[in-house]
């Protein structure tokens, strides 16, 4: 890149120590630059906060506002303890998919870690927040802080109502359920402050009416019975158990239907980002690397300042081999960062693998190719369309087999002509929340018997459930208020019972 | 387009509500922490945190998983050796190829326990939660120490507004004669001379004209000394003096007869921290003086004295008549404000509790200022409780208790400290 270098502007300072108003220029030339890349963002809000600031914000899941629970304190003091040792740096940024989208700037960070996490946060993930299909499906981040507001007041009020105890309670049955609180495939509805609020009184009476007839023990005309009886309920398996709990256990007070409904509005978006890591870090990381070396080429960076920005550029995609003690599996930044670099090279510099391989994208735009394979994949399909021989071959990738009924694992496909397309059908297969997270589902209720409720576990190349799945069980049946069965439906069509969890609960006054 | 917003300075406990859920919700983990934490410590050691351990099992929240077992087809880095096909041996330890991602983490994670610091205030929190004390009787002894602030003397350093006016031009006028007095002694000496040329000379001679430009030279130069400099500035020093300046001693005297459990020895022991804490709220200096007894008394250190096992019979006597002894023999100079607290099943060798009740009246109750005894015991009163029920109308600095449980133990200070507290 030096080599086209010209030193026609004088670069901005690049002392140790931020001030605002280099911040504030720095910002102006790295939104300069990114406008002319065409990148499309939400209005940027930086924020400076002190590392106490960060740790609060890690434990309430980077959120500026979030309800209270013991949960996000343990998770406080976990973040502390291991920070106060040393045993990890906090993370330089924290970005919130919000209108105007919020980016946490740590105070300990140099001038350069500054203006890398605006390029990384306030434009990279800002613009795949903006863009990715997913993330305008799931999430309306015009609408995201105030619903937390919403959320928050609403909890306050239920915990001076009902006491601490009972709302912590039934958050815990809600946390232990979130990530069966999705709907993988319908779309949902756009959060509201102002909806939520009109409409949650409403919702609360309507419901509690629906749920009543549903539960309806008065005798009912003789002609429909036998009808009733056939009826299967629900008509066809749900794979949303919150939104099942929600709309259709018997015994829930409105309030608590509502704060069901918060915890599943809550998980539900951070949907999107547990599907896209690999694509929103390694976006976001080839965006603050091309941005900055631009910048760089128009003379306006000092070379101190590039030195420490490659530096930490370098450490952020570092990917160890898997016989290395500090493995933890594919790093996304790294995955990431060189997948779109060598989609841009596919488009730039194609060679004859290349053209082969993607005929759609050799020799076009690189900046067209970018922008639709941001706004229209995740993870899994990203890696299935786009990861191409050479970045398998440059990260020496091989997969294994692991079958527990064989005495050893199996090499089942390497980097080479046979097993690129193997390698790539696994690991997005690895990507994939479907295959990566049990399948389960509302199977049936035992409408004229005992109410009980039975959950089905569709079983995957044999793979169990883990061991603590009796204590979420528990965490049902409390929700549900009647005995509630775990049974798993096996590949060879068995079907048995895992867990029973008995709970006989009868309605109060207190 | 861009907002920047500085919120370094905004609130920075957002998580100590998350922070009191949490400890609310392990109360009972906390709880035995600190309770080991007490047999652990020297009673006079209340002013520390202390470090919980939770296992990690209690804090898991759990969810649906997958476990190990079934078919996985993982992606890897960094292929050195494998060809397709090849075998492998499963890596000890079953990582390698395992479960999903995310999990092996998990499972990493759940290995340690959860540790996390309880401050000094959390710590004292839950140490009375146990005894049940009165909310205003907690904020009096947790309260730190009071100190007040006094004079002493004066430093080279400070804020402007205690600059010492007098001190530091003191110090100016000082430092002035100090430098300007070889240029003066000079100036003696060459105004002399002028004036001696000067009877023999005209105004205009060249000497006289050389005499006076180096009187000016030596003027100027006395003037060039500043008037005041920083460091000529003294400031008023205050230094800060703990307010309570009176001592006191504390006997605990503790039954070790064989029939003293470890229960009740714990119990003993909160009761004496307790009283420890109380007597550190009204005096600066205090000592501790332990002496245990089964049938004969013996003055030991705090180690020995709750941890050491004995066994045998009991008289309480002789523990009292070696109170008695190293009272009049160190404390009883006037300096001293004693108190006294005695420990026991109250299972006293018959005769000798009438004793113990003529040896606490007579050369005991007159020189304490308080002396509390505490009978722990689940059952009905002992003989010695007997005895000692008849002290309490003459003498009001005595007190009892009956202890099953550590609520009980409280009761025992609200008479000793009624007239500090309302």
């Amino acid at each position: 890149m030096s080599a086209k270098r010209q030193k026609r502007k004088q670069p901005l300072p690049a002392p140790g120590e931020w001030t605002f108003e280099l911040i504030e220029a720095y910002h102006a030339e790295i939104d300069r630059v990114a406008r002319n890349y065409g990148l499309d963002t939400y209005p940027t809000q930086i924020e400076l906060i002190t590392s106490e600031q960060m740790m609060d914000a890690y434990s309430s899941v980077g959120m500026p506002v979030n309800y209270h629970h013991w949960s996000f304190g343990k998770s406080f003091l976990q973040t502390e303890k291991s920070y106060r040792r040393g045993q990890m740096g906090l993370a330089y940024e924290i970005v919130i998919n919000s209108n105007p989208c919020i980016a946490y700037l740590m105070e300990e960070n140099t001038m350069t870690m500054q203006a890398l996490v605006i390029a990384h946060a306030a434009y990279g993930h800002n613009s795949f927040f903006k863009g990715n299909y997913l993330f305008k499906q799931w999430t309306n981040a015009d609408a995201i802080i105030d619903y937390l507001i919403f959320a928050r007041n609403y909890l306050t009020e239920c915990e001076e109502r009902y006491g601490e105890e009972e709302v912590e309670l039934l958050l815990d049955s809600c946390h232990a359920l979130m990530n069966v609180g999705v709907d993988r495939y319908k779309r949902p509805e756009k959060l509201s402050l102002n909806k939520e609020l009109t409409r949650q009184r409403e919702r609360a009476e309507y419901l509690q009416s629906q749920v009543n007839d549903l539960w309806r023990t008065l005798p009912t005309a003789h002609v429909k019975t036998q009808a009733v009886e056939q009826r299967r309920f629900p008509s066809e398996p749900q794979e949303n158990l919150l939104y099942f709990i929600e709309k259709n256990a018997p015994l829930l007070e409105p309030w608590q239907r509502e704060v069901v409904r918060i915890v599943r509005k809550v998980g539900q978006y951070f949907f999107p980002q547990r599907q896209t890591q690999v694509m929103n870090e390694g976006w976001a990381t080839y965006w603050h690397y091309t941005l900055i070396n631009t910048l760089y080429d128009e003379g306006l960076l000092a070379d101190n300042f590039m030195l420490e920005f490659l530096h930490s550029h370098t450490n952020v995609v570092y990917q160890p081999s898997y016989n290395e003690p500090w493995y933890h599996g594919l790093n996304p930044y790294a995955l990431g960062f060189a997948m779109w670099q060598d989609i841009r090279r596919i488009c730039e510099n194609p060679t004859d693998e290349d053209r082969y391989w993607f005929p759609d994208i050799a020799g076009s735009d690189w900046r067209e190719t970018f922008d639709f394979a941001m706004r229209n994949f995740k993870d899994e399909s990203f890696i299935a369309q786009f990861l191409s021989p050479k970045v398998m071959r440059d990260f020496r990738l091989f997969a294994i087999l692991d079958d527990d009924k064989e005495s050893k694992l199996k090499v089942s496909a390497i980097h080479d002509e046979e097993g690129y397309r193997r390698v790539r059908e696994i690991l997005s297969d690895n990507y994939n929340l479907g295959s990566r997270e049990p399948n389960l589902q509302v199977w049936n209720v035992d409408l004229r018997g005992d109410r009980s409720l039975t959950l089905r576990h569709q079983a995957y190349q044999r793979r169990p459930l883990s061991g603590d799945a009796d204590e979420v069980l528990k965490h049902v049946a409390r929700l549900w208020g009647f005995a509630v069965r775990m049974e798993v439906a096996r590949e060879d069509g068995s079907v048995e019972i895992l867990h029973e969890c008995r709970q006989e609960r009868r309605k109060t006054d207190t | 387009m861009v907002r920047i917003i500085d919120r370094r300075f905004d609130s920075k406990n957002k998580s100590a509500v998350n922070r009191q859920r949490f400890m609310r919700r392990f109360k009972n983990q906390i709880r035995e922490a600190v309770a080991d934490a007490i047999s652990g410590r020297s009673i006079k050691d209340l002013d520390n945190g202390e470090s919980v351990t939770i296992p990690s099992k209690d804090l898991s929240e759990p969810q649906f998983h997958h476990g190990r077992g079934g078919i996985w087809e993982n992606v890897f880095t960094g292929n050195d050796q494998f060809s397709s096909g090849d075998q492998i041996n499963r890596p000890q330890g079953g990582g390698g190829g395992g479960t999903g991602k995310g999990k092996a983490s998990k499972d990493g994670e759940g290995e340690d326990d959860f540790v996390f610091n309880l401050s000094r205030e959390e710590f004292l929190d839950v140490f009375f939660d146990d005894l049940a004390l009165p909310n205003l009787v907690k904020t009096q002894l947790a309260r730190i120490h009071e100190y007040k602030s006094q004079r002493a003397g004066f430093t080279n350093d400070g804020t402007p507004a205690n600059i010492n006016v007098v001190r530091s031009l003191r110090g100016a006028l000082g430092r002035r004669l100090a430098l300007g007095s070889p240029y003066r002694g000079q100036l003696r000496e060459l105004q002399q001379q002028l004036d001696e040329l000067l009877e023999t000379r005209p105004e205009d001679d060249p000497e006289v004209l050389k005499l006076k430009d180096e009187i000016g030279i030596l003027r100027a130069k006395i003037e060039a000394i500043p008037f005041i400099d920083t460091f000529d500035l003294r400031y008023n020093n205050r230094i800060k003096v703990p307010k309570p300046t009176t001592q006191a001693v504390m006997f605990c005297i503790m039954d070790v007869s064989g029939s003293m459990d470890e229960d009740k020895k714990a119990t003993a022991k909160r009761f004496f921290m307790l009283l420890y804490l109380f007597l550190t709220r009204t005096y600066e200096h205090i000592e501790v003086v332990f002496i245990r007894h089964h049938t004969i008394a013996k003055e030991v250190n705090e180690e020995d004295f709750f941890h050491s096992r004995e066994s045998g019979g009991t008289v309480v006597s002789s523990a009292l008549e070696m109170m008695k002894d190293i009272l009049h023999a160190r404390y009883l100079n006037g300096a001293w404000n004693v108190y006294g607290a005695q420990a026991s099943d109250g299972d006293n060798w018959e005769n000798d509790s009438p004793h113990c009740r003529e040896l606490l009246a007579d050369t005991i109750l007159p020189f304490v200022q308080y002396f509390a005894y505490i009978e722990i015991t689940p059952g009905e009163p002992q003989n010695l409780w007997r005895e000692y029920e008849k002290l309490i109308g003459a003498h009001p600095n005595f007190a009892m208790q009956h202890i099953e449980g550590l609520p009980d133990i409280y009761p025992v200070f609200r008479e000793l400290f009624k007239k500090k507290l309302v």
